[in-house]
């Protein structure tokens, strides 16, 4: 029982980095139905920039560590929105009006240069980063095993249920989320009532891009490592938990990352290490043959 | 001239304007990442070090190249939409007539022309590999319309079905091949059932999912696959049972030639030229059949494909069988050409590189993919020099190739169906 409880508090916990991510995915999807395969290595940037913007910042004096994570939450998410927003205008918004494989082809592409640009300029080995921020609790201490709950676990959890709150808030009571829900509905008779269509895609693929540099630094809080390669498989769970959630809903995308963060725990924990992947994907596809638009997804109306 | 001279003035204070502001988003997107680097420390902790003269070479590279795009072309979109079609002109259009029997013609006498040379003799290989698995995608996502993103799944079948066929029960290759190519079709099937219902994306997905399976599983069954090591030591076609080695009941002393281990790569090039060739003439002469105008049927549109009374479940799972199927040969002959084969070989960049050569190939046209194959792949190995920028190059020779032509090099294909009177066609999407 105990270790049940610890491996949920394990699984929420990563589950909720790969939710973050897969708001990206869903979001982006919903709007321009596109698969933006850059957006895992987009998070993989993200943690990358945090960690230079970390040690920059204790380079030059800024050693409190709260103020420090603080600046550096603010300066990476800024930064990856940069890319983010970069990435939309550079190879995906001339491609819009054409045929489906193109943005794809293009994002697959632009994943490929983000890998390699960042293995050139800051090499191909992994960056260690000393834990941050130690401490715990220690809820059930029984002779056979001790239930702990870290300080850097309720710091993700949390944040993410922040985010997650005020990102609803923004689609559900903002002008902007208005206007990306009129997107979602039909582009170009969002156009014709007046939605900015062009700003609207960009400020969305710049709010996924931060979210994912937020799920970039508590990647790197939470193990303490990066490299070059996270944002392959981060993303391709990511979109998988999108999916499994049902892609274009919010809600989906937490609950969907959240259940491929469970899964990929428990099967660690109780069966073998070496297949948890496997297992997550097949969960996938056990679950897109009964429910074909996934858990929370809305059926596809199809007219003729 | 007076008009000119009078909007000249605005444009260039306007092109400043851009320049500027595409410095600084690239001072913003490069300076942490190229200004500072990270390095491991004496004691294993991260120290940085800084790099600003790359940085403002980077910035200003951005800046000038800003500057010269506004003052030749203007502000408006520089790739889509401003290149016509490549092959329109009369002259062209002879070029085009003339590109199949040059590129066969060409194909044929490649050992010929490279058989001191065996490192083109190689590349030759190479590129046909992927022609042949472009072809049998193509199927898949160029016919039937369904994306594909774990097509190197069915690779790796072929290539571990003959591997391990030969190694445990000393089947010959050209036993093997067939059977490669059938197991693959079957694990196309297993994978076609729960994908039926999918549509568009989530099928997608459901690819990438079994591609990524595949890939584990033969990293992590050890005792079964030789895990991440892989299987050596795979055994050699022979021709028509004459093996290619020194003794006296070789090839070359059958034929009373001198022993060169050049033969083994020549007949090595004309067996995948050959499989290339038939799955070529398999998937045009599919088109003409009644399942190859349902896969494209259903590529238009699978409501009105239903309507009409084509059994779709049948009709997609064919289409996965059979590209599969080509797949799996294609992995057999990378097996016994490597004699090594490892998980490394199947990852998701492989499949993202044929659809690739598809995509670029201009979706179902069949010239159009051993074009894009040549190209990217030759590509590939001009840019060796580049060393690490090789991958960087690739990735950005997509987004751009994607930007200049999203439709594919040679985007415009063959109908199957001739109207008496042809109406200008919508395209096919």
């Amino acid at each position: 029982m105990e270790y049940f409880l610890q491996q949920l508090i394990n699984g929420i916990t990563l589950g909720s980095i790969y939710g973050l991510i897969a708001i990206g995915y869903t979001m982006v999807y919903g709007i321009i139905g596109m698969i933006n395969f850059a957006h895992g290595d987009v998070f993989m940037v993200g943690g990358f920039i945090a960690l230079i913007a970390f040690l920059a910042l204790v380079a030059i004096g800024v050693t409190a560590i709260p103020v420090a994570l603080f600046l550096v939450l603010l300066i990476a998410m800024a930064l990856t929105a940069l890319y983010g927003w970069a990435i939309e205008r550079i190879a995906y918004r001339p491609l819009r009006q054409s045929f489906r494989l193109a943005p794809l082809i293009s994002a697959i592409g632009m994943s490929i240069i983000l890998q390699n640009y960042i293995q050139i300029v800051q090499g191909a080995g992994a960056k260690p980063l000393p834990r941050l921020i130690e401490g715990g609790h220690t809820l059930i201490d029984s002779e056979a095993f001790a239930v702990r709950l870290s300080n850097i676990q309720i710091i993700v959890v949390l944040t993410t249920f922040v985010l997650m709150v005020a990102f609803s808030w923004l689609v559900a009571k903002t002008r902007l989320g208005r206007d990306m829900r009129a997107c979602e509905q039909d582009l170009k008779m969002a156009s014709l009532v007046g939605v900015n269509v062009d700003r609207t895609i960009s400020l969305t693929f710049l709010i996924g891009a931060a979210l994912a540099a937020v799920a970039g630094i508590m990647y790197l809080l939470y193990y303490g490592v990066v490299d070059f390669y996270i944002g392959f498989v981060a993303g391709v769970k990511a979109f998988t938990a999108a999916v499994l959630g049902g892609i274009g809903s919010l809600p989906g995308a937490m609950l969907g990352g959240i259940l491929i963060g469970l899964i990929e725990t428990f099967w660690s924990a109780y069966f073998t290490i070496e297949y948890k992947d496997v297992a997550a994907f097949s969960i996938l596809i056990v679950v897109l043959i009964f429910l074909p638009t996934g858990i929370l997804g809305r059926p596809e109306v199809e007219k003729v | 001239m007076n008009t000119q001279a009078a909007t000249r003035k605005p444009l260039l204070a306007t092109a400043l304007k851009d320049a500027t502001l595409a410095a600084l988003v690239a001072f913003g997107l490069f300076g942490l990442l190229i200004g500072l680097r990270t390095g491991l420390g004496p004691n294993a902790a991260l120290v940085l070090t800084t790099r600003f003269e790359e940085l403002a070479i980077v910035v200003a590279v951005v800046f000038a190249g800003s500057l010269l795009r506004s003052l030749l072309f203007g502000r408006g979109p520089l790739m889509a939409g401003r290149f016509k079609p490549l092959l329109e002109s009369r002259a062209a259009r002879i070029i085009r007539r003339l590109a199949v029997p040059a590129l066969f013609a060409l194909a044929i006498c490649w050992p010929l022309l490279t058989y001191h040379n065996r490192y083109l003799l190689d590349l030759g290989i190479l590129v046909l590999t992927y022609v042949m698995l472009g072809w049998g995608l193509n199927i898949v996502v160029g016919l039937a319309g369904l994306l594909d993103l774990g097509y190197v799944a069915f690779y790796a079948v072929g290539a571990y079905s003959y591997a391990l066929l030969a190694q445990n029960f000393e089947l010959s290759f050209w036993i093997c091949l067939p059977v490669a190519g059938i197991l693959a079709a079957f694990w196309g099937v297993l994978l076609g059932f729960p994908v039926l219902r999918l549509r568009g994306d989530y099928l997608a997905i459901v690819t990438l999912a079994f591609g990524e399976i595949i890939r584990l599983v033969l990293t992590n069954w050890q005792s079964f696959t030789g895990g991440p090591n892989g299987i050596g030591n795979i055994p050699r076609p022979s021709f028509f049972g004459l093996p290619f080695n020194e003794e006296e009941d070789g090839f070359a002393a059958f034929f009373g030639l001198e022993f060169s281990s050049i033969h083994r790569i020549v007949f090595l090039f004309y067996v995948i030229l050959a499989l290339a060739l038939i799955t070529n003439w398999v998937t045009l002469r599919l088109r003409r059949l009644p399942v190859g105008r349902a896969w494209e049927a259903m590529r238009e549109d699978e409501i009105a494909c239903r309507a009409l009374g084509i059994n779709t479940t049948n009709t997609k799972l064919t289409a996965f069988a059979m590209g599969a199927m080509f797949a799996g040969i294609a992995g057999s002959f990378f097996a016994t050409r490597q004699g090594f084969i490892s998980p490394e070989s199947f990852t998701f960049n492989e499949s993202a590189l044929v659809l690739a050569i598809v995509v670029l190939g201009g979706m179902g046209s069949q010239v159009g993919i051993a074009i894009a194959a040549l190209a990217m792949l030759g590509g590939f190995e001009l840019f060796r020099g580049l060393d690490q920028y090789r991958m960087l190059v690739f990735g950005a020779a997509m987004v751009v190739i994607m930007l200049w032509r999203p439709r594919g090099l040679v985007s415009t294909r063959e109908p199957s169906l001739h109207l008496p009177k042809p109406e200008p066609s919508k395209g096919a999407a």
